[in-house]
């Protein structure tokens, strides 16, 4: 069913989430905030070096000291073939996973866990870590994508044979896959052109700096059946990859879904709780483990630094002839960096004739990269919308007008594969063109940057059921864990279905024996897939309660409608029915009703954004302060307009972040020099403006209400702004990220020195 | 690790005395509580130094400043006059941090925790202010100057600890300013210092000068070549790009993580012209009112 949009009584306000007061009086349990009666302590050994060879690892001091119940290595772990486990939006190879979990072999990364311990006390287990002898070999290591790529880099996997050619190499090297896609004939393309570009651009590991750190409570029973509390983007994901790293049967395993402190697509796998259950078993108790800040930035997966290189031709008139892009992405320790994606979306908020993208994945001794917000997609657009910028310079238009011109629309053929719907890539444009802030006047030393973005966003598999109480209120059950205030989209799409109050809808994200599979929560996909299992669930309500009303009247159901939260006869003169009238009688009609719905979603519609930022560069120090910034999105119909401006706010300041001070500083032994938020620059409160935000809402037709996932499109177009405002503000193009003062002056220096 | 909080100075003193193993002073606990959690630092002793009046009052007389050592930033940036007299080293201390950290962090604690970029030092070492230490051997007087001795080293002897801090009474039209460079507004630490106490003449003449910069030496330093470039003027242009030279020259930095030798250099000499702007601007005002 799709509802009229202009005619909604709840989706579209602004409700408290129903999550909100335990947030903020700190009554909500996270990861760490569980306790058992007799938990033991574990705590993980972690490799000092980039790359070693384990030659041994002698435990048996700590298995001796008093109070350690538990010690395990990467022997103890079974072996895994190579295969992809689908985890929603990417895949995970369990060989890789378990590899990464306890190394064995070789450490291949500073922090890369190689053992781990459980005993009674914190300070026990810090001892028995103290206690273990590891032998190393150190091997030379490679941090850098480039010089990963190099014939005679040092090389971490023997078994890797870069697939992808058209021939399989016979000698290993770091790089796991080449891929290609394209769109009519590049090398014609660029015959058309009447200005060519060619740059190169760089970006560092960056991390998603989630406020809570990973944390784990298992307990493993007599039984076989283990009990995992954790927080987590996708408790059936930290259950199925459990299952398969130890051997046991999923429904062996219950993991319960604890509040969670963030994601932003960090916690999609697994790395401490695989470590929990099998020490628990091993022990006889259930095992406690939380990670440290410096832990969660030398072993968790930060996105990956990158190279990359971007062509492009245009006419005098501004139109896009032709594109070429290569994305270079180290992938960590392990194959698998979100480059496909940068391929897919870096040149996509255009319509191109001609236009082929390379890209590399490589592995490096760094820790294995993740998932975080629009994998890929930024370092892709940053790379592209850093040449837009120029060539718009070049072309001498407005760089709005200029990707006006060339930007994607409906019936417009994706790099990727399909051809788009009803999408709001031009709207996007135009609300930034006629925003008050684009007209704005800036004053010396300030420069205004604008650049766009665009992700997928992703359906997928999610279950609901919503329960009908006796007294007539109601329960969702879902499955999605809740980061972005999707409990409340999903009480409100519920309470507009059934036409009752928000507050008489409960939402519980219940744990994986109480509800079947549902993906992660990633991809931007809750409000869009879970959304619409909630809808469907809730329909499937209103027909039970149409039916049970239907016969209350003695009439047929066609002949009873649903409105305002009663059923009401179209015939005959029988009194209409309100949900808990039908409720509280459930008990004799029936039994108490239960909607359900269980889907594999398709079609959630892609978001388009553009961002416009006002920086101030200071010339003596290189001092880069966002002055204003303005945020535009296509984001569907917003459910909940404050939590989509909150999505859009969150992404513009991880992208400033990203694009200004943060990166993974590694010293010349490969060592990660800054694993805390001291020396990892995450903005704070008092750098920037309020972020400002524009909602162009051009509804999906895929969702009853129109959602599009909104989530992680906003830390697309960051970099990009940023560093066209800074060229704006001194003429100085900055190709490689972040954009450190310290990086900023030598440039303006070298510039200056260059116009003498 | 035994915790005791001291019920007097001299008790605290024998307390640090007394213990045969490694003793802590606790003021605000912001740079000792990091250390031992990130187990740099293994104490047998911490004793808490934040119950005693003498290092938790700021008192005047004479226009002389006693500080205790143990006050909070906050309660600085509180004060009646401390900030109108000696606004650099308020704000030297003052920005140290962020609201939370403000409401524990102390001077002593920024000046014997001895780190090369210690934001609340290079103004204090500009104001030539001494501190009152007590000891074994009882009370003796030394110079801000002559406390740290490279990253993370004090003059301090066994079981002495810093009472309070300084300040002189200052002539009429002095001022002084802190400057400091960070990538963030708050929460970081200084790539570099600089520091400027000024006092001029009733035309505005400089008459005497000192410049101190932090984080471009194992300690902070006194840059008298800087100073001399700016008496006798009233700040021109080419008086302050002097000054920024030689503070530029005298900058003998490393490079690290936050910053290379160059920026260091060079951001010193600006830091340096600024906050002898603000310094002098400051300094006239007051001589308006
Ligand atoms: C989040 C955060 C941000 C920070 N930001 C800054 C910043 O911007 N700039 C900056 O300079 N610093 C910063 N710091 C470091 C720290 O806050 C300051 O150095 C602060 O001034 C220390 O004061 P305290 O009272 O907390 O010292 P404590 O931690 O109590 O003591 C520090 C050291 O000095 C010793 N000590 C303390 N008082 C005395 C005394 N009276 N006599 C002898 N020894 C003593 C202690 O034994 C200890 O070794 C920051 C720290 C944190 C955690």
């Amino acid at each position: 069913m799709t509802y009229d949009l202009d005619n909604l009584k709840i989706v579209g306000t602004r409700p408290i989430r129903p999550d909100g007061v335990d947030k903020v009086t700190g009554r909500a349990n996270f990861g760490a905030d569980f306790k058992m009666p007799g938990q033991l302590i574990g705590k993980v050994l972690r490799s000092p070096h980039a790359h070693a060879r384990i030659i041994s690892i002698d435990t048996s001091k700590a298995k001796a000291l008093t109070g350690v119940k538990a010690v395990i290595v990467g022997e103890d772990m079974i072996d895994i073939a190579h295969e992809l486990s689908q985890t929603g939006e990417t895949a995970i190879d369990v060989h890789d996973l378990s590899l990464n979990v306890l190394a064995r072999g070789k450490v291949l990364y500073d922090g890369h866990a190689l053992a781990a311990v459980a005993a009674t006390t914190a300070k026990i287990a810090d001892e028995a870590l103290a206690l273990i002898d590891v032998q190393y070999e150190v091997l030379p290591h490679v941090i850098d994508v480039d010089e990963a790529m190099k014939p005679d880099a040092p090389v971490l996997h023997d078994d890797m044979f870069t697939k992808g050619l058209d021939e399989t190499p016979t000698t290993p090297s770091n790089i796991a896959s080449r891929m290609e896609m394209g769109l009519g004939d590049v090398e014609e393309g660029f015959k058309h052109a009447d200005i060519i570009i060619e740059r190169s651009y760089k970006t560092k590991a960056v991390h998603q700096g989630y406020i809570e750190p990973h944390a784990v409570v298992a307990n493993f029973a007599e039984d076989g059946t283990a009990f995992v509390w954790c927080s987590s983007q996708g408790h059936f994901t930290v259950r199925d990859l459990c299952a398969k790293l130890l051997g046991m049967d999923s429904s062996a395993i219950r993991v319960i879904p604890a509040e969670i402190g963030g994601g932003f697509g960090g916690k999609t796998t697994v790395y401490i709780e695989p470590l929990a259950i099998a020490m628990s078993k091993l022990a006889g108790r259930p095992v406690k483990m939380t990670m440290t800040r410096a832990e969660v930035f030398r072993a968790t997966g930060p996105t990956p630094a990158t190279s990359m290189d971007v062509k492009i031709g245009v006419t005098n008139d501004g139109k896009i002839v032709a594109a070429d892009c290569e994305f270079r992405f180290h992938a960590g320790a392990f194959a698998g960096s979100p480059v496909g994606a940068a391929c897919m979306a870096g040149l996509t908020p255009y319509a191109l004739e001609n236009a082929r993208v390379v890209g590399y994945d490589v592995v490096s001794n760094t820790c294995k990269s993740g998932a975080y917000r629009a994998p890929g997609a930024p370092n892709g657009a940053f790379a592209v919308e850093s040449a837009m910028d120029e060539l718009a310079q070049m072309l001498k238009m407005d760089p709005i007008e200029f990707r006006h011109i060339n930007a994607a629309e409906e019936g417009t053929k994706a790099i990727y594969g399909p051809t788009f719907k009803q999408i709001g890539c031009k709207d996007v444009l135009v609300a930034t063109r006629e925003h008050p802030h684009y007209k704005s006047n800036l004053g010396p030393n300030q420069g205004r940057g604008i650049a766009s973005g665009f992700w997928f966003n992703v359906g997928g598999q999610s279950n609901a059921a919503v329960n009908v109480h006796e007294d007539g209120t109601v329960t969702v059950v879902e499955g999605s864990p809740d980061i972005g205030g999707t409990r409340a989209a999903m009480a409100m799409m519920a309470a507009e279905v059934l036409g009752i109050e928000y507050e008489r809808v409960q939402v519980v994200v219940a744990d994986t024996a109480s509800i079947a599979h549902n993906d992660g929560t990633g991809g931007s996909r809750v409000t869009f897939a879970t959304g619409i299992a909630v809808t469907n669930a809730a329909e499937d309500v209103v027909l039970q309660l149409r039916t049970r009303a239907a016969a209350d009247m003695g009439i047929d159901v066609e002949d009873v409608v649903w409105q305002d939260g009663s059923a009401q006869a179209t015939k005959g003169d029988a009194k209409s029915m309100s949900l808990a009238d039908i409720a509280a009688k459930a008990a004799r009609t029936g039994g108490i009703i239960v909607g359900r719905s269980s889907i594999n979603a398709r079609g959630a519609g892609p978001s388009f954004a553009t961002h416009i930022c006002d920086v101030e560069v200071d010339p003596e120090t290189g001092y880069i302060e966002i002055l204003r910034y303005t945020t535009v999105q296509d984001v569907g119909k917003a459910i909940h307009p404050s939590y989509v401006e909150g999505q859009m706010q969150g992404g513009a300041v991880q992208g400033i972040g990203w694009a200004l001070n943060e990166e993974y500083f590694y010293n010349e032994d490969g060592l990660l020099e800054n694993p805390g938020f001291l020396d990892y620059r995450m903005p704070v409160a008092s750098d920037l403006p309020m972020i400002d935000t524009v909602l162009v809402e051009v509804a999906n037709p895929n969702h009853p209400f129109g959602v599009r996932g909104v989530g992680e499109a906003p830390l697309v177009p960051p970099l990009a702004a940023v560093v066209n405002a800074i060229y704006d503000a001194t003429g100085v193009r900055m190709t490689e990220l972040p954009v450190t003062p310290i990086k900023m002056l030598a440039a303006l220096d070298a510039y200056k020195e260059a116009a003498e | 690790m035994r915790y005791e909080v001291a019920d007097s100075v001299a008790g605290a003193a024998s307390l640090l005395a007394g213990e045969a193993g490694q003793s802590y002073v606790l003021a605000g606990g912001t740079d000792l509580l990091v250390q031992l959690r990130a187990g740099m630092i293994s104490p047998d002793l911490v004793v808490d130094i934040k119950g005693l009046d003498e290092t938790r009052t700021i008192s005047e007389s004479g226009g002389a400043y006693t500080i205790g050592a143990a006050v909070a930033g906050a309660e600085l940036g509180e004060h009646d006059t401390l900030g109108t007299v000696w606004p650099g080293v308020t704000e030297g201390a003052e920005l140290i941090g962020s609201t939370q950290i403000q409401g524990r962090a102390s001077m002593g604690g920024n000046l014997c925790n001895a780190s090369p970029a210690a934001d609340a030092v290079p103004a204090l070492i500009a104001a030539d202010a001494t501190c009152t230490i007590i000891g074994p051997d009882g009370t003796r007087e030394a110079a801000v100057a002559d406390i740290p001795t490279g990253p993370g080293s004090n003059s301090l002897g066994k079981g002495e600890f810093v009472v309070s801090i300084n300040l002189p009474s200052r002539p009429a039209n002095s001022s002084d300013a802190y400057l400091r460079m960070i990538p963030r507004t708050e929460m970081d630490i200084a790539i570099v210092g600089a520091a400027v106490n000024l006092t001029l003449d009733d035309d505005g003449t400089c008459t005497a000068a000192k410049i101190v910069l932090g984080a471009v030496a194992p300690t902070a330093i006194d840059v008298p070549a800087a100073a001399d470039a700016l008496i006798g003027t009233k700040l021109d242009d080419d008086a302050l790009a002097a000054a920024a030279a030689a503070a530029s020259a005298a900058a003998n930095p490393i490079s690290d993580k936050r910053g290379t030798v160059e920026y260091r250099i060079k951001v010193a000499g600006v830091l340096t012209k600024r906050a002898a702007k603000i310094a002098y601007d400051r300094a006239r005002k007051g001589s308006a009112s």
